[in-house]
């Protein structure tokens, strides 16, 4: 009899596990992988790394400015020139809830900017960056 | 949490999924408004992964080779590093090929058997198609490049592709 509530409790887990997050848990989650304190982790560099110009695979200079523009509050513009909604969550609160998209998009950018993955401190700062835009 | 419990847990959600995918996969035909009134497809992956940067392009605008070697190649896709899971990966690449296009319609007419573009802009259809446009409309800021379908067919994320719905933006 119970049987049936069990699995219904554990779909609606399960459906929901993937939206669980925060950014304040992603920033728990980086800095533990990064192996320093959450509270450790820098606004500061987090904007500095997202500003920095890096050689591009063309030789352009590359940035995270390129698409998402200088100003995280903004909506950015894929080169295809669809729009990308902004990365502040103060302007766009669907922003670090959920963990795989992080990941799959730090991933991608990391790779085509910085032509390697960035490490968890890198992440961790980006997302403390982010988080307290007002 | 016991395995027991945990194993109906994977298999409930597993079995959520399969019924969702069935719904989505089967993509409802949208009438026929016009020759260019391509059939709006639903399948959630490729909605949700393939539009993040672009239109949704109509898998009918390329052949199943083209679709295979796209997917196989999304760590270099046109310079950008898209590259996805491998179970979300296959789960695309089988709706493409579902709904690639075939010997019945009028993308492969113009195209020699062994092709596989990865480019729907350079398929002799494609160029055809948009022989009236001149070179500077392309390069407009507002419109960005040709792959932006979405500039100049403003229904393009629903299948309109028929001159009516057209509006090329200054």
């Amino acid at each position: 009899m119970i049987k049936p509530l069990l699995i219904a409790a554990l779909a609606l887990i399960a459906a929901s596990a993937h939206a669980a997050d925060t950014p304040d848990s992603l920033m728990a989650r980086y800095a533990a992988a990064a192996g320093v304190p959450a509270a450790t982790l820098s606004a500061e560099r987090g904007a500095a790394f997202y500003r920095s110009e890096r050689p591009g695979r063309d030789g352009k200079p590359a940035s995270c400015t390129g698409c998402h523009t200088a100003d995280p509050k903004q909506a950015g513009r894929s080169r295809v020139g669809k729009r990308i909604e902004p990365l502040a969550p103060v302007a766009n609160p669907e922003r670090f809830t959920d963990a795989a998209k992080v990941e799959k998009w730090f991933r991608r950018n990391c790779m085509d900017v910085l032509q390697r993955e960035c490490s968890a401190q890198e992440k961790g700062d980006f997302v403390a960056w982010l988080k307290q835009i007002k | 949490m016991n395995y027991l419990l945990r194993g109906i847990g994977v298999l409930a959600a597993t079995g959520t999924a399969v019924v969702l995918g069935f719904s989505l996969s089967a993509g409802a035909a949208h009438g026929d408004g016009g020759e260019n009134m391509l059939p709006r497809l639903s399948h959630k992956a490729w909605q949700q992964e393939c539009a993040s940067c672009h239109v949704a392009y109509p898998p009918s605008l390329l052949p199943k080779a083209s679709w295979r070697r796209m997917m196989s190649g999304l760590d270099k896709h046109f310079g950008e590093n898209a590259s996805l899971d491998p179970a979300t990966q296959a789960d695309i690449l089988k709706f493409l090929e579902a709904n690639a296009a075939n010997s019945g319609n009028k993308v492969p007419r113009r195209m020699a058997a062994n092709e596989a573009p990865l480019r729907i802009t350079e398929t002799r259809w494609f160029v055809h198609e948009h022989d009236e446009v001149p070179r500077a409309t392309w390069s407009r800021k507002s419109v960005g490049s040709a792959a932006n379908c979405a500039a100049c067919h403003r229904q393009a994320e629903q299948g309109n592709y028929n001159e009516d719905a057209i509006r090329i933006p200054k």
